[in-house]
């Protein structure tokens, strides 16, 4: 299987503190990935250094076919080529409309001057009606962000992260804070997505990496500990010390 | 397209139309024009004051919207001025100077006026040499040309290095503080080729329109100064109203977010801070020409702060929020400053309003934060709020 993100040998320090130890990680261009792991396990600071917000002391980052690296490049850069990322709280621009939420996240050009003389056009309000239709969001098209639900702004999160249309999606714990039929709703759209993007799931809450029904990799102290279908894992001996067993 | 932008605006159209009203008013009742009943001190009052509304415009698209709180547009602002006054001061006192050797026997050589300017001039910081930034003085188009570039230039230049390194918030503020505090401390040096602190004067006294009355000079400048507040709201109002005003608004809000969206977040914020030093450059170059002298006091850090707070007691993030501000807190300044408001005699102590005209101003400024944060604009969604409410209300029958 070809990859479509490597990550090899990366090491990173905060003031003397090993957050990141020699992880190695890998995931392939459609396949949804569960990441589990006790709190300062270093997985916020995994998905920091792939979307170019940290950059790690050593390692490499490698993307895409071309086999770019992704450590010199920006946080826009990065989302540019194709990285998009949801934060652990939901994150969307609560003093605007759903629509413009949506249309800005939209695939298109990101330069100040061609933003400027942008005009949405038919395909463009489509899209946004089709992404709508699919977080669930179609009623509330014309409100402002800030007064949808919580559980409805995460899932405007990640509508917005699709209408970026990016090949690897990383999410930081969807789920949290959520109802058990808004888990659904939302186990259903990352499934969905996995289809034909890669996905990474930061997660604590084991039920709901049980539903993604997926590959499991157990970070401990910066480092993999296991990887393999969750029933593997948690019957692992070093997984039960350091995760389940507390 | 601009018939959609208008009707997505509605403040838009309100606003032009006040503009145009007022400007109707002045015009009809003008010393220069109409009935007299306005004097043109007060129409170079009111000239003046649409400038300011303009700069106020440009502070509110960089704060209010983009969240950058720069306390240096009025560096800006001054410059804008000081480009403009470098040509007219520099032909007028060649008008002068050409007129006092038309009597000589032997014609005058270019270098003799030349050297007669500089003496006029520079004399009074002690030198009679041109310096080298005088060397497009004598050219109306390039020192207006300059009035937008070097305001422009100079925020491309402090922007790329402050953005770049990702300075934000409180720390920015004060670099803008530094930044303006520096030019001024620069231009107050005689050596600065600026006249120092006298500054650049006698700017009221436009080159080849001597035989204009001054009354009728002060009106075109005020029409020029409503022009470009008009133009430059709609300017404003439109970057706001698309894509472009979607992406600062985010930036404002959540700058990680806009950047893990793929937008250049510093280039967004370069693009605004340096169109809005442009535009303040070009209301310095229409306000200092009513206020007849530029001089390096003019952009001393306060001002720039007291940008900030008419932006704020205004209302920030809605243009006509800064207009108001601007227009009210610069009037009222005038006339608590002015010495005609009564003082208050508390028997024990008088309060003299140009003493403590700051201290309100100040107190309110802190009230405003803290109780109203919408400012005075915020009055007009209380209006706005209750037609769409009494809309839906009949809707809902």
């Amino acid at each position: 299987m070809s990859t479509l993100l490597e990550v090899s040998g990366v090491s990173v320090t905060f003031d003397g503190f090993r957050a990141i130890n020699n992880l190695s990680f890998q995931i392939g261009p459609a396949e949804m990935r569960a990441i589990i792991g006790p709190n300062g396990a270093g997985k916020t600071t995994f998905m920091d250094i792939v979307t170019g917000k940290t950059k790690p002391d050593e390692g490499r980052v490698i993307w895409g076919d071309e086999n770019v690296s992704l450590l010199k490049m920006s946080e826009a850069q990065i989302a540019r080529a194709g990285i998009g990322r949801k934060f652990q709280k939901p994150t969307v621009f609560e003093e605007q409309t759903v629509r413009a939420n949506l249309l800005m996240a939209l695939k298109h050009e990101r330069s100040p001057l061609q933003v400027l003389f942008f005009k949405a056009g038919p395909t463009d309000a489509e899209r946004v009606e089709e992404l709508a239709a699919e977080i669930g969001l179609t009623e509330q098209l014309e409100r402002i962000s800030g007064e949808l639900s919580h559980g409805q702004k995460q899932w405007l999160e990640i509508g917005m992260l699709l209408a970026q249309d990016p090949r690897l999606l990383l999410v930081d714990e969807p789920a949290a804070g959520m109802t058990p039929s808004e888990r659904e709703h939302t186990t259903s759209l990352l499934v969905q997505a996995a289809k034909t993007r890669a996905v990474v799931v930061v997660e604590h809450d084991m039920e709901f990496v049980r539903r993604l029904n997926c590959k499991v990799t157990v970070l401990h102290e910066g480092s993999v500990l296991a990887e393999g279908g969750l029933d593997h894992v948690t019957q692992n001996q070093k997984v039960i010390d350091v995760y389940l067993g507390r | 397209m601009q018939q959609g932008f208008l009707s997505k605006n509605p403040s838009v159209p309100v606003f032009l139309g006040i503009l145009a009203a007022f400007t109707l008013l002045i015009t009809l009742t003008a010393e220069g024009t109409g009935t007299g009943a306005v004097s043109a001190t007060f129409v170079k009052v009111l000239g003046r004051t649409l400038c300011l509304a303009l700069i106020a415009v440009a502070m509110d698209l960089v704060w209010g919207y983009t969240g950058i709180l720069s306390l240096g547009h009025f560096a800006f602002f001054g410059l804008g001025g000081y480009m403009i006054g470098m040509w007219l001061m520099y032909q007028r006192t060649r008008d002068i100077v050409v007129a006092s050797l038309a009597d000589t026997p032997i014609p005058a050589t270019e270098t003799e006026i030349n050297d007669a300017i500089g003496n006029q001039i520079f004399g009074v910081v002690g030198s009679s040499e041109f310096p080298a930034i005088w060397v497009f003085a004598d050219s109306l188009p390039i020192q207006l040309a300059l009035v937008v570039l070097v305001p422009g230039v100079l925020a491309l230049v402090f922007g790329w290095l402050a953005f770049r390194a990702r300075v934000t918030g409180v720390y920015l503020s004060i670099l803008t503080q530094a930044m303006t505090l520096a030019l001024a401390l620069y231009l107050f040096q005689n050596e600065s080729g600026l006249r120092g602190n006298n500054g650049l004067s006698g700017l009221q006294n436009i080159p080849g329109l001597e035989a204009v009355p001054p009354a009728t000079v002060t009106m075109w400048f005020f029409w020029a100064s409503a022009l470009a507040l008009g133009l430059g709201y709609l300017l404003a109002a439109w970057i706001v109203s698309g894509k472009f005003g979607s992406v600062i608004r985010g930036i404002r809000d959540n700058e990680a977010r806009v950047r893990f969206l793929g937008y250049s977040v510093e280039a967004y914020k370069l693009t605004v801070f340096t169109l809005t030093a442009c535009i303040a450059g070009v209301a310095g170059a229409l306000y200092y020409p009513q206020a007849g002298i530029v001089n390096p006091a003019e952009i001393a850090p306060i001002a720039s702060i007291y940008l900030a707070v008419w932006v704020a007691i205004g209302g920030r993030g809605r243009l006509y929020g800064a207009v108001i501000g601007a227009v009210v807190v610069s009037m009222l300044s005038t006339w608590f400053t002015g010495g005609r408001a009564p003082d208050i005699n508390l028997g024990f102590y008088t309060i003299k309003w140009v003493d403590w005209w700051q201290v309100a101003l100040g107190l309110s400024f802190v009230l405003v934060t803290l109780f109203a944060p919408k400012g005075i604009g915020g009055l007009v969604d209380i209006f706005t709020d209750r037609r769409k409410a009494g809309v839906a209300g009949e809707a809902g029958k």
